[in-house]
């Protein structure tokens, strides 16, 4: 058999081609990979994995809940306890949609070494719910008529509060007092005066204090640690946070209960401190709509969202805070704001830059809520050289008047458009989330994170670490400094709208400047603006 | 010896398709062999269509490195099959079969909503072109004209050519 030259161009012409191709995408992979890890390392970024703790050795700890409603629920199912209506309602949900993930979540975590030994509610059906559902032969869940009763007992060793707000200070410095632990919800306090008799209590307690800041726990915010000491994104000199929320669950219109009544609910225990208003069920299961017994935005949502930002760049308390707003979405009897923005001014905050010394000083932190409408607005922390968003996610990209990044944005290594780094410790798994709020919760890091690519509740994380303390000792990541600045804010907010007016942090005595002839409290308490 | 047609025939319009479609394969393959992060996870876990749970269970953890190999593996010895003009049957059919399978995991249904799609599709989209493209080379296998195989059975393959 003879070869002509047609032959071998017509036999063996693929291979350049085949060669060719093979080059291209290998070399293109490669330089691809290779571009990104010379970023990478100039970044010098590492994602961070929780810190180990120790186990939670002897004993289980006996723990007592102080309010089973929505979120003492959801911190009991994190301590290990769900209830049987919940496992039987999530079983219903994954025989609807296999892809359901709550219940397998739950199974899964990891068993803390506790008891559930009491519960106080002032509602029956909540009380009675606990006791039926994680009381066990060797076990039985005591109901207490009143959180005093409880916390004597000497049957706890910790509690877990999560009732309204003007609850929150009594008990927790009445638990503190008695040396029991104290996992309080946020925010810790409902007046100004109540903050520091808390902090007293708690300096002065052997028993450990947690604030109920989960989101300390979440991978993507230390990271953003990390991101924020390494210099990555320069002087940061503003900060944008919102809330934005178009739901009923949102808006804090909860469910009423059906079997609720005037003798199924303690209404007076329910009221304490707050002026005595005839028995009314709205205010019993919506109590965040009132000024009286919680909050509103600067308490339940911006206290979260400064906290996020206070454990990545713990700027503190500001110089001053302005707000101002409205109830302009859901004008149905509530007294605090529905919209509402929040600028807090930080003149001397800073965390070095990359330019000339004396040059950059002082951001200005913003904060803005609606709860008529659920745009996603990212948290973006903006500095001279990059800007960063934050959520459970976390992406960074480079200014195109960056000093510290010039030179590569020069060579075209860099582009102001496309990312330097993004951190998605859950870019792998597909979720199947259910409501407009939890999509709210998850997308800022505070329903859980991913570690190792499994997701993992950050309300059970923090309560571990709380737990592991009170066995092992060691630091809270979000003790009473913590809490302190977080109720310190929020009660400068609430003031500077209802007096429509700037207030003043004086830091060297560390309280609110007077304002002649005003009663800080009794204006935050009161149920009209001034 | 050397009775070839003048001119561009029906043979050379084929090559052109088994090259590119081989060329295409081939790349899709190599640059994921070079990029150890690559994964078809998410293109698996956001199957859409009457299989999607057949998809999704390949993400399943202890598969998913199975099925990315072997996806890998295909398209590259489908690549070079058709660039050399060898096994171009058995090639064809392996192709028909890894692009039903990425078609079907997103297939362009009016009904379906499909993120990413680079074109505008109405049940017809590139996959499904390329699948009767493979189609079209198990039933014209041109290896003998152009590829590996014009110089192994060369004699028996001149007078098939003719016949075209």
């Amino acid at each position: 058999m003879k070869w002509t030259r047609r032959d071998m161009i017509k036999g063996l012409g693929s291979l350049p081609i085949a060669g060719a191709v093979w080059w291209a995408g290998a070399s293109s992979s490669v330089l691809n990979s290779k571009k990104r890890s010379e970023l990478l390392e100039q970044l010098n970024i590492e994602p961070s994995l929780p810190s180990a703790l120790p186990p939670i050795g002897g004993n289980p700890i006996r723990v007592g809940i102080i309010g089973y409603g929505i979120r003492g629920e959801q911190l009991c199912r994190a301590l290990g306890f769900a209830s049987k209506e919940w496992l039987q309602n999530m079983q219903k949900s994954v025989d609807e949609n296999p892809k359901h993930t709550a219940l397998k979540d739950f199974q899964a975590q990891d068993k803390l070494n506790v008891q559930l030994v009491a519960v106080c509610d002032v509602f029956d059906v909540r009380a009675q719910n606990v006791v039926d559902s994680f009381s066990t032969k060797d076990n039985p869940v005591k109901r207490y008529k009143t959180y005093q009763e409880m916390i004597r007992s000497g049957n706890v060793d910790a509690v877990i509060i999560a009732t309204p707000d003007h609850w929150h200070a009594p008990m927790a410095i009445d638990a503190l007092e008695n040396n029991v632990h104290v996992y309080v919800e946020k925010p810790m306090t409902h007046t100004v005066e109540e903050t520091y008799r808390l902090r007293e209590a708690a300096k002065k307690s052997k028993a450990k204090f947690m604030v109920g800041h989960q989101h300390r726990q979440t991978l993507s915010f230390k990271t953003a640690q990390d991101v924020v000491k390494k210099g990555t994104l320069g002087h940061i000199n503003m900060i944008q946070t919102n809330t934005n929320r178009n739901d009923d669950n949102g808006a804090w219109n909860y469910d009423i209960h059906e079997k609720a009544n005037e003798q199924t609910i303690d209404w007076e225990q329910f009221l304490g401190s707050a002026p005595k208003v005839p028995f009314n069920k709205n205010h019993f299961f919506r109590w965040r709509k009132w000024w009286a017994y919680g909050s509103g935005l600067s308490g339940d949502l911006l206290s979260h969202d400064y906290d996020r930002l206070n454990c990545v760049i713990n700027m503190g308390i500001p110089e001053s805070i302005v707000a101002s707003g409205g109830i302009y979405t859901h004008n149905d009897g509530r007294n605090v704001p529905d919209v509402l923005q929040v600028n807090m001014e930080f003149p001397e905050f800073s965390i070095g830059s990359s330019q000339k010394a004396g040059k950059e000083k002082g951001m200005t932190f913003i904060y803005s809520a609606t709860l008529g409408n659920g745009f996603n607005r990212p948290t973006i922390l903006m500095g001279h050289d990059a800007t960063m968003e934050l959520g459970n996610r976390l992406t960074i990209w480079p200014d195109g008047q960056s000093t510290k990044y010039d030179e590569m944005l020069k060579a075209g290594k860099m582009r102001p458009s496309t990312p330097i780094f993004q951190y998605d410790p859950g870019a792998n798994i597909p979720d199947a989330i259910s409501s407009a709020t939890s999509q709210y919760f998850a997308d800022k890091g505070l329903m859980w994170t991913y570690i190792d690519g499994v997701r993992v509740d950050s309300t059970f994380l923090h309560l571990r670490e709380w737990l592991s303390v009170i066995r092992n000792g060691g630091t809270l990541s979000c003790g009473i400094k913590e809490g302190f600045e977080e109720a310190m804010v929020a009660h400068m907010t609430g003031l500077s709208w209802k007096l429509g007016r700037r207030i003043d942090w004086d830091h060297n005595t560390e309280t609110i400047e007077p304002i002649e002839g005003v009663d800080f409290d009794a204006i935050l308490l009161s149920s009209t603006n001034v | 010896m050397t009775i070839t047609k003048k001119g561009w025939g029906l043979n050379d319009s084929v090559v052109l398709m088994r090259i590119f479609i081989g060329w295409h394969f081939l790349y899709e393959g190599i640059i994921k062999i070079y990029n150890p992060d690559w994964t078809s996870f998410g293109y698996l876990a956001s199957a859409q269509g009457p299989l999607k749970s057949v998809f999704a269970a390949l993400t399943n953890e202890a598969i998913i490195g199975w099925v990315d190999g072997l996806n890998m593996a295909a398209l590259i010895v489908v690549g070079l099959c058709f660039l050399f003009g060898v096994f171009e049957k058995k090639a064809a059919i392996i192709g028909i079969g890894l692009l039903a399978m990425y078609y079907l995991a997103h297939p362009s249904f009016p009904w379906l909503i499909e993120a990413n799609v680079e074109g505008s599709y109405w049940f017809v989209n590139k996959n499904l072109i390329e699948l009767a493209a493979c189609m079209v080379i198990f039933q014209l296998p041109t290896g003998h004209y152009f590829g590996l195989k014009r110089l192994f059975s060369k004699k028996n393959n001149e007078i098939k050519i003719e016949k075209v």
